[in-house]
């Protein structure tokens, strides 16, 4: 972190693939790029190097008040005040036929400044531009009721939006978590402070250009550079932030809530981590099965809080599957996210590498035996190799902590009652898989999993349209689909008196 | 699957296709501009000729001269089209509704691009004004079409598990072939009010327009292939009542929405018997507005004005019939018929003529009766003279409830007024007609709006406006004037059937 009055309000930026763009560095309030209050200004590092790429311009709590108040108006005067619903939603929809002009450019920021293999950045370019059009296409549609009580009453709900929502969002999928907070929360007809994560600044103030694009008004969406905590904490407490939404850490959530409670009691939603279970039934399709818990863990590098890092194998193919699984980890090709050839990418920042190499010395010494990986890949950036622990036992820091890297751990079960009771042996709750070629063992292994998604023959399988969330302390609330509009909208009762 | 979808939306947006057809005509419109219009039969994304060569004349109600004449479908056309959406439904069922979306939003976006070559159509077609035809007819056909493109990929079903051993969902399915008949009024809107929702939910359809006005929709069809819609997900026909029995009593087709007249709705109905498929009837009606003391009369007026004669009084929901508190009546007849001739006094794009010259003469045949009945004649009466069919606007007052005009729907620009002393006088008389599509209800009283709709037998109310229908709300009738709504969330759950799927997870005998 350093100030530095000579950090430009934008760059040209040009990236391995040879993309070259101008990259926003300010911070986006009130429809227009500036520099911060305080004049500070981060680095920004490329992972897959470990070199500085170029500085941002960073919100400090000076800047968040600017952009409340900037989101505040836009909220009760101006033209996003008087906006139809539909209207709106088109908004959305330009700003999804925008991200798909620049597709190639948001991929290759995204592969740059997180470190993920282009392949799968491209893919969430392509999810970032359906979850958008899927918002813009509700704004229009959120109904409330007519509910009878007595004939002396006439009685409608409607769903109104809140105000100005905080948002912060982390760096495992940069732009893919800033299309989902923003569309339901644009939808609704709120308007936006949204903080991107320190670690990934460049995407969501490349996107803000396109918000600009696109027509929204100015106020509605405000894109802020900087950290948690500073930037992040005075959005947690903000008093006139009515509505505050975390993906992040279960450590931070806390202290997300804690603020919330403290200042003015704003709504919470929280997306934190996970430990999910990958549960393999010895009736399943092996092959398949192993390639769902080889991608399970191993994609984005293992930094998915719904990453499948607990596998459960049924005794009896147990050894077929630890051999299989080997060979498939080892096989995934690791290094530079700009070859096409890439499956897993950098580990996006010196401090994660260091957090995930610690958590491996650690399995060690709790008595885990590392089967494959367990080390650095190549000598520049932060690879680390798939690497897969096996001779676990439940109550090991291993099989309890979220590592959130390419680090699984390996077990064995005796049969449905004994697989779920260990899948269900978590302060988490997030996700789930269960491979089986049986309806009944699927539907009630479906059934008493206390994760909020399940996947079936399938690991990863997100999609806009499908709620998503945790049970326990894995979080608060559901993002996607039409349960995240719950997340962004108030219900006001309207009780008529005709008597 | 991500990347797929995003590549496919690329393709389709960034690189739309371009087919045109050869069975053409080339039209000069009343501006000068010439453009090329389809005149054959829109077949799995290709205009044909008609098996028996036969065609149809559209007319310019302005002039009563011929526009152009185009092929219409005979029953081996009709034959040709339901086979092709027939072929089309398989894949098209499984496409993803965010495919099916993104298809329709790119006609949206192709409609806008096209408004002004579209409005200029319609207006010829119809007699309306072109500005009246763009901003009001295709700025709904642009909102309509994106506002369906955002249901199609949200309405697939419910879950239900009612104890363990049971776990049960439901699936929205589309119906298979909808056949869509459209009349002459609001041709192309019609057309995508009944086309959005039934495409948006997996249908594949056959669209029938109206012979008074068939080339705004034909002209739609270039539009359909250029958006990317798969051959025979949308078919398009020109024809008569014929074309429409062909059609109504074909049995390859799932499902019937028909727009027009009651008449023709029963004869739709009686087809569907025969092939026992789910119809949707949007007919006529008689609507009342109903004038409280209370209300503000200069708006009640220019709202009732618009409320019957916008379209030349051509709509089924106009509010043709006016019931005015005693206490206001006098006054009320008199700022009416004031703001009439204000409005006539802006000339002839304000008031468009009727559709035809058969449609002139029914009206005008009303006209005669209700001087015949003795309702008393307060402004105009007599056709327009000079070319094309226009009917000045017609006021009656002191028209009795027993009278023709009254009871019987005129579609034109004539509208009947009359005084009600209680409000239970004035909804007994609204409630009294045998249709029921809508009212309007003129109040400053909370209670008296509420308590007012609330007693109203029609499928809408309008409390201080008329006819301001929105693309989010449900519009439909009851009793005579129809069953089924169009527009709003409504609509696309019409085109859906659910099947219920039962997983026994535990239940042995």
């Amino acid at each position: 972190m350093s100030a530095s009055a000579s950090v430009p309000l934008s760059q040209k930026f040009k990236l391995p693939n040879g993309v070259e763009y101008e990259q926003p560095l300010g911070l986006f309030i009130n429809g227009e790029f500036v520099t911060g209050k305080e004049g500070k200004a981060f680095e920004v590092i490329n992972p897959s190097t470990g070199k500085v790429a170029g500085m941002v311009h960073e919100a400090t709590a000076a800047d968040v008040d600017i952009a409340v108040d900037a989101a505040e108006t836009a909220f009760y005067d101006g033209p996003w005040s008087k906006m139809s619903s539909a209207d709106r939603g088109h908004l959305l929809l330009k700003l999804a036929d925008l991200f798909e002009e620049n597709l190639t450019i948001l991929a290759s920021i995204e592969a740059f400044d997180n470190g993920k293999a282009i392949q799968l950045a491209k893919g969430d370019i392509g999810a970032c531009i359906g979850c958008l059009r899927y918002y813009g296409g509700w704004a229009d549609k959120i109904h409330g009721k007519v509910i009878e009580t007595s004939p002396e009453s006439f009685n409608y709900t409607k769903q109104e939006p809140i105000g100005v929502c905080g948002q912060i969002i982390p760096w495992n999928f940069p732009l893919l978590m800033w299309a989902w907070k923003i569309g339901p929360a644009i939808a609704c007809g709120n308007t936006v402070v949204l903080k991107t994560a320190e670690q990934t600044p460049l995407g969501g103030l490349y996107a803000a250009k396109l918000c600009k694009e696109a027509g929204f008004p100015p106020g509605v969406i405000n894109i802020l550079s900087g950290f948690g905590r500073t930037a992040g904490a005075a959005i947690a407490s903000h008093m006139k932030i009515h509505k505050v939404a975390f993906t992040g850490s279960t450590l931070v959530g806390r202290q997300i809530m804690k603020a919330a409670a403290e200042s003015n009691l704003k709504k919470v939603t929280l997306e934190l981590g996970g430990k999910s279970p990958n549960i393999v039934f010895e009736d399943a399709d092996i092959d398949r099965a192993v390639e769902w818990i080889n991608f399970g863990i191993y994609y984005n590098a293992g930094q998915c809080c719904c990453a499948g890092s607990r596998i459960y194998v049924q005794e009896t193919i147990y050894d077929k599957v630890i051999e299989a699984f080997k060979r498939r980890a080892q096989a995934n090709v690791v290094g530079n996210p700009f070859d096409e050839a890439t499956f897993q990418g950098a580990q996006v920042s010196e401090a994660q590498y260091n957090r995930i190499m610690s958590y491996v010395e650690l399995g060690k010494k709790e008595g885990a035996k590392v089967e494959v990986g367990g080390e650095r890949h190549g000598s520049e950036g932060y690879f680390i190799k798939p690497t897969v622990f096996s001779n676990v036992t439940e109550d090991m820091r291993i099989m309890q902590e979220e590592i959130f890297g390419p680090v699984c751990a390996i077990a064995k079960f005796k049969d449905l009652e004994d697989v779920i009771q260990k899948g269900n042996s978590t302060a988490y709750g997030l996700a789930s898989a269960v491979h089986t070629r049986s309806l009944n063992t699927a539907m009630e292994v479906a059934n008493r999993l206390r994760a909020g998604t399940v996947w079936v023959n399938c690991y990863n399988s997100l999609h806009w349209a499908l709620p998503f969330g945790g049970y326990g302390e894995s979080g608060i609330g559901r993002e996607l689909g039409k349960e995240a509009l719950r997340n962004y909208t108030q219900v006001k009762t309207v009780n008529i008196n005709l008597s | 699957m991500i990347i797929r979808q995003c590549q496919l939306a690329r393709q389709l947006i960034l690189q739309p296709r371009r087919y045109y057809s050869s069975v053409e005509t080339t039209v000069t419109l009343p501006s000068g501009r010439k453009y090329r219009q389809p005149i054959g039969l829109f077949i799995a994304n290709k205009f044909g000729v008609s098996r028996d060569g036969k065609k149809l004349t559209t007319y310019d109600p302005r002039s009563g001269r011929p526009i152009a004449s185009v092929f219409a479908a005979g029953s081996a056309d009709v034959n040709n089209a339901v086979q092709s959406a027939r072929l089309a439904f398989g894949p098209w069922r499984t496409t993803p509704g965010t495919e099916r979306g993104i298809l329709l939003h790119n006609l949206s976006r192709l409609i806008e691009d096209h408004k002004d070559i579209l409005g200029s159509i319609e207006a010829f077609d119809t007699g309306k004004s072109a500005d009246t035809a763009m901003t009001e007819d295709i700025r709904e056909c642009i909102n309509v079409t994106r506002y369906y493109a955002g249901w199609a990929d949200k309405v697939r079903g419910y879950s239900i598990q009612p104890f363990t051993e049971k776990f049960a969902y439901t699936l929205h399915e589309p119906f298979g072939v909808c056949a869509l008949i459209v009349p002459w009024n609001y041709p192309l809107m019609l057309a995508l009010w009944k086309l959005a929702p039934a495409i948006a939910a997996g249908n594949t359809v056959v669209l029938k327009t109206s012979e008074l006005t068939p080339l705004s929709s034909l002209y739609l069809g270039n539009l359909i292939t250029e958006a990317g819609f798969p051959q025979g997900v949308v078919n398009i026909l020109s024809g008569d009542g014929d074309t429409g029995a062909a059609l109504a009593f074909h049995c390859g087709i799932n499902k019937i929405s028909f727009t027009g007249s009651a008449a023709t709705g029963r004869k739709i109905m009686q087809a569907a018997a025969s092939n026992l498929v789910p119809v949707t009837l949007e007919l006529g009606g008689k609507s009342a507005a109903i004038i409280f003391e209370d209300a503000d009369l200069e708006q009640a007026v220019r709202w009732c004005y618009s409320g019957i004669m916008s379209n030349s009084g051509q709509m089924c929901s106009a509010t043709s019939r006016i019931l005015i508190q005693e206490t206001i009546y006098k006054k009320f007849v008199e700022m009416f018929r004031s703001y009439t001739i204000q409005r006539m006094s802006i000339g002839p794009l304000d008031h468009g003529p009727q559709i035809s010259d058969a449609q002139l003469k029914k009206v005008v045949q009303y006209v005669r009766s209700g001087i015949e009945e003795g309702a008393n004649l307060v402004y105009g009466g007599e056709e327009m003279d000079g070319p094309g069919y226009f009917m000045q606007p017609t006021i009656f007052s002191d028209a009795r409830d027993h009278m023709k005009i009254v009871q019987e729907e005129v579609f034109g620009p004539v509208v009947v007024l009359d005084s009600f002393a209680t409000s239970s006088d004035a909804i007994w008389r609204a409630n009294s007609s045998a249709y029921g599509l809508a009212s309007a209800v003129f109040t400053k009283s909370i209670t008296e709006a509420v308590n007012t709709a609330q007693k109203l037998d029609v499928g809408m109310v309008w409390v201080n406006s008329s006819q301001d229908s929105d693309f989010r709300v449900p519009f439909g009738g009851f009793k005579m004037s129809g069953f089924g709504q169009e527009l709003g969330e409504y609509a696309i759950k019409n085109y859906l059937r659910p099947k219920a799927v039962h997983l026994n997870l535990g239940i042995s005998l």
